[in-house]
């Protein structure tokens, strides 16, 4: 991977897609089909307990076994793709929303505004994105929605601070100056002229950002913060799974695997575009 | 670098020319361009050729090929190809590191650039004379010394310590001159060294060239600047589309060209001789302006701003009249350019007052200020800064006419593209498909929206070959004839200013050192900067 990322920034070839960027799309196009319609993937109902068949390793019946109360695991991990992404999409959603606009009201206000709103993002980027989430939760009780506004808001500084640098870049550049001899209020001239163009990185960002926020949801749900049970979330499987490790590795592993495969994935894409996009103008 | 090279007695020995090429191809496959179609050109021991042309006329591709540094990609092909008497179409790497510094030194036009800047200017130059193992080490730190005060910079030994950063342009042009000739080599090869610097400078920089050629060092120069290269060169080549079209001593060059495109060239240079007449198309005098009482349009009163400690501008005061032209020169950090963003309105004086239309402009609310500023507008140095890069031309251009209907917006936007000379169909192009020269009339189009009384140009022309800068200055010419809108023109070009302005302002430190009517100044200059000034100016024979 490292190799690969530094030939393809030496060489700059035209786009030719390389393996691990198309497997990566591949499995996130099937996580996206599984999010909208898990039926297509799965016919076993993720719900559908059968406590004589608990702990089954993985067979041609159960293709990842089933857990400690028979339910399949392949079928909990294809419904539990909506619970995970979803709050990682939701929560970045938020975050980059929140991010933009403060950012840019950061980058165009007076330097006391901007200071404050600085430093707060300062303050905000120093915790552990987990533990600022803990903290928002610990606040507003644990349950989906207060897990997404957790994690949007733990967020929000990795927006913030680069719509902000992006902000004084364009503030300044020539075709704003323009736009003021030309007469346009201040409204359209941010709204035409400033954001669209401090924007560019945020597609790149978002795509990593996305992953994180799928490891966040997973983690808050692992502590029972998250969608509650018997809603099946992969960190919550996890969670469920730790007291059966030693004799039905299975029940982990696999929920595990989605969590990094997905994270890896988008991570992937996310490098792949920020590469494509290096220093160009959107 | 095991054998000392001895590459400068062959020369000697044979007293041919020092490098020379016959039909030389560059081409870049990849990019499928072919640079350079067929060139030939020789630079015999103690002589100074020029290569002159315009922005992609392969003039910069023949010069870099002659080093072997055409560039990874590019293909080089010649019928013959001598370099210090042996054929170099078999050079590989390390001929080529011989050749460089050694027998053939580099001045590039950007300094900045091109010197390290994690290096003091000293250890720059040192490197030059360990790698060609010229003088001992021990003796290295003293002959850098020499090295920079030969080529005519102050206290050299506190500047062989300092970084080029802490240079001024001038300065730093110097030091890469002296790193180029610091192996004393045979030949100089220096492209665009004047470009990016003030007039003054640039008169030093050439001097010092001459000084180097009057020393026995042959300089093969390129230029886009016909009057630099007057002053240096015996022999001329005039190249366009990868071709010499013309080729001779200089005077005769310049002085009687044969070919069309050389004739076109010269003609194309604004002076002072050319006023009043149509620089793209020579001996057509432009519109007539109206001439008589005409109203002030606006006025600055005792302007003065400060950054810190520094004056940008320092009391300053002018006027300006409907139909009007008025020159600002002055080299860089003089404050013209902080003059022209007082006029706009972008920024307020610390004191001083200007009025547009005898009423207050400066220091009042940018509320207040909008409803007024289609009675100004800017046309800038670089255009395409100044255009949102996600806009097409047709949107660029009808963003200013607010308040009108969709259509006519769209039809006026065209009306306006069509009055700078432009076809209807770039409107839906994006200004970097466009020209330079396309890209600037796109901002006077924009500029000439709002049916502006003043015209703020602040070196629109700098970045522009010279018969693009011609065929835009007829164009502001023709508009004023025609609208009677005031320009006041920024520039660091005499002649440009000579050529379009009325009055003329020299500033210096953030002052006016002199105004008055521009012949008055430049012919009979009363300040000793300005003659100084005036006196830098290169010439074309006449």
């Amino acid at each position: 991977m490292t190799t690969a990322a530094v030939a393809a920034a030496v060489t700059r070839r035209p786009y030719r897609p390389r393996p691990g960027a198309v497997l990566a799309g591949l499995f996130l196009t099937l996580l996206a089909v599984a999010v909208v319609a898990p039926g297509l993937v799965t016919g076993v109902d993720p719900l559908a307990a059968d406590p004589l068949r608990a702990l089954a390793p993985p067979g041609p019946e159960h293709w990842l076994g089933t857990d400690h109360l028979g339910r399949d695991v392949l079928a909990r991990i294809v419904y539990g793709a909506r619970h995970s992404l979803s709050i990682g999409v939701l929560a970045t959603g938020l975050a980059v929303t929140a991010g933009v606009l403060l950012g840019l009201a950061a980058g165009l206000s007076h330097r006391w505004v901007d200071e404050a709103l600085a430093r707060s993002f300062d303050v905000l980027s120093t915790f552990p994105e987990l533990l600022l989430a803990l903290l928002v939760i610990a606040i507003t009780g644990p349950g989906t929605g207060n897990v997404i506004l957790a994690i949007g808001i733990a967020q929000i500084p990795n927006y913030a601070r680069v719509i902000r640098a992006q902000t004084f870049v364009v503030r300044r550049a020539g075709y704003v100056e323009q736009a003021v001899t030309s007469g346009l209020p201040r409204a359209a001239i941010t709204a035409r002229h400033v954001l669209p163009n401090v924007l560019g990185p945020i597609p790149v960002l978002a795509t990593i950002g996305l992953g994180q926020g799928v490891i966040a949801a997973s983690g808050l749900s692992f502590l029972g913060m998250g969608p509650q049970p018997p809603a099946a979330e992969w960190g919550a499987m996890l969670s469920e799974a730790r007291n059966y490790l030693r004799v039905a590795w299975w029940v982990a592993l696999f929920p595990g695997m989605a969590i990094t495969l997905t994270v890896v994935c988008l991570t992937v894409i996310g490098r792949r575009l920020q590469r494509r996009f290096e220093g160009r103008t959107p | 670098m095991t054998e000392p090279v001895s590459v400068r007695t062959a020369v000697r020995v044979a007293s041919e020319p020092l490098v020379a090429v016959e039909e030389l191809r560059v081409s870049f496959p990849s990019a499928g361009v072919e640079a350079v179609r067929g060139v030939s050109l020789s630079v015999a021991p103690g002589e100074c050729v020029a290569v002159v042309g315009e922005s992609g006329s392969g003039k910069s591709v023949t010069a870099r090929s002659l080093l072997g540094l055409a560039g990874p990609g590019a293909a080089v092909r010649a019928s013959r190809f001598t370099m210090a008497g042996r054929d170099a179409r078999g050079f590989g790497p390390r001929d080529w590191r011989r050749i460089r510094g050694r027998f053939a030194g580099l001045v590039l036009q950007d300094a900045l650039v091109s010197l390290d800047p994690l290096r003091t200017v000293g250890d720059e130059i040192a490197e030059v004379l360990a790698v060609h193992d010229v003088v001992p080490r021990p003796g290295r730190t003293a002959r850098v010394v020499e090295l920079l005060a030969s080529v005519g910079i102050p206290d050299p030994e506190i500047r062989a310590g300092q970084y080029p950063h802490e240079l001024s342009g001038g300065l730093r042009q110097r030091a890469l001159i002296a790193s180029a000739v610091a192996a004393d080599p045979e030949l100089i090869i220096a492209d665009e060294p004047t470009t990016a610097l003030d007039v003054t400078v640039q008169a030093q920089v050439l001097r010092l060239l001459a000084d180097r050629r009057a020393a026995g060092t042959a300089v093969l120069l390129i230029s886009h600047d016909l009057a630099v290269v007057a002053s240096l060169a015996d022999r001329v080549l005039v190249m366009k589309d990868g071709l010499v079209v013309e080729e001779g001593p200089t005077e005769r060059v310049l002085s009687s060209p044969g070919h069309e495109y050389t004739r076109s060239l010269l003609a194309a240079v604004p002076s002072a001789s050319s006023r009043g007449t149509r620089l793209s198309a020579p001996a057509v005098p432009l519109p007539e302006r109206a001439a008589g009482h005409a109203p002030e349009v606006l006025a600055a009163t005792d302007l003065s701003l400060s950054y810190g400690s520094r004056r940008a501008v320092d009391g300053v005061s002018f006027t300006l009249h409907r139909g009007e032209t008025l020159g600002v020169v002055g080299e860089s950090g003089s404050g013209k350019t902080t003059l022209a963003r007082l006029a706009l309105g972008l920024l307020d004086p610390g004191s001083g007052e200007v009025r547009l239309h005898g009423q207050l402009w400066s220091g009042v609310r940018e509320r207040r200020r909008r409803p007024r500023r289609p009675a100004i507008q800017l046309i800038s140095q670089n255009p395409l800064e100044s255009f949102d890069p996600r806009h097409t031309v047709g949107r660029l251009v009808a963003e200013p006419l607010r308040g009108l209907p969709r259509r006519e917006r769209r039809a006026r936007a065209l009306e306006l593209l069509e009055r700078v000379g432009l076809a209807p169909g770039l409107a839906a192009r994006h200004p970097r498909e466009l020209s330079g020269g396309q890209r600037q009339r796109v901002a006077i189009a924009r500029a000439l929206g709002p049916r502006p009384d003043v015209l703020v140009c602040d070196e629109p022309v700098s970045a522009l070959d010279v018969s693009i800068q011609a065929q835009v200055l007829d164009l502001l010419a023709e508009i004023q004839a025609e609208d009677g809108t005031a320009l006041l023109f920024v520039s660091h070009d005499l002649g440009v200013v000579h050529h379009i302005s009325d009055r003329v302002l020299v500033m210096k430190d953030g002052r006016v050192v002199e105004e008055g009517d521009v012949d008055d100044v430049f012919f009979l200059p009363r300040h000793p900067y300005t003659r100084d000034l005036v006196a830098a100016v290169p010439h074309l024979p006449t």
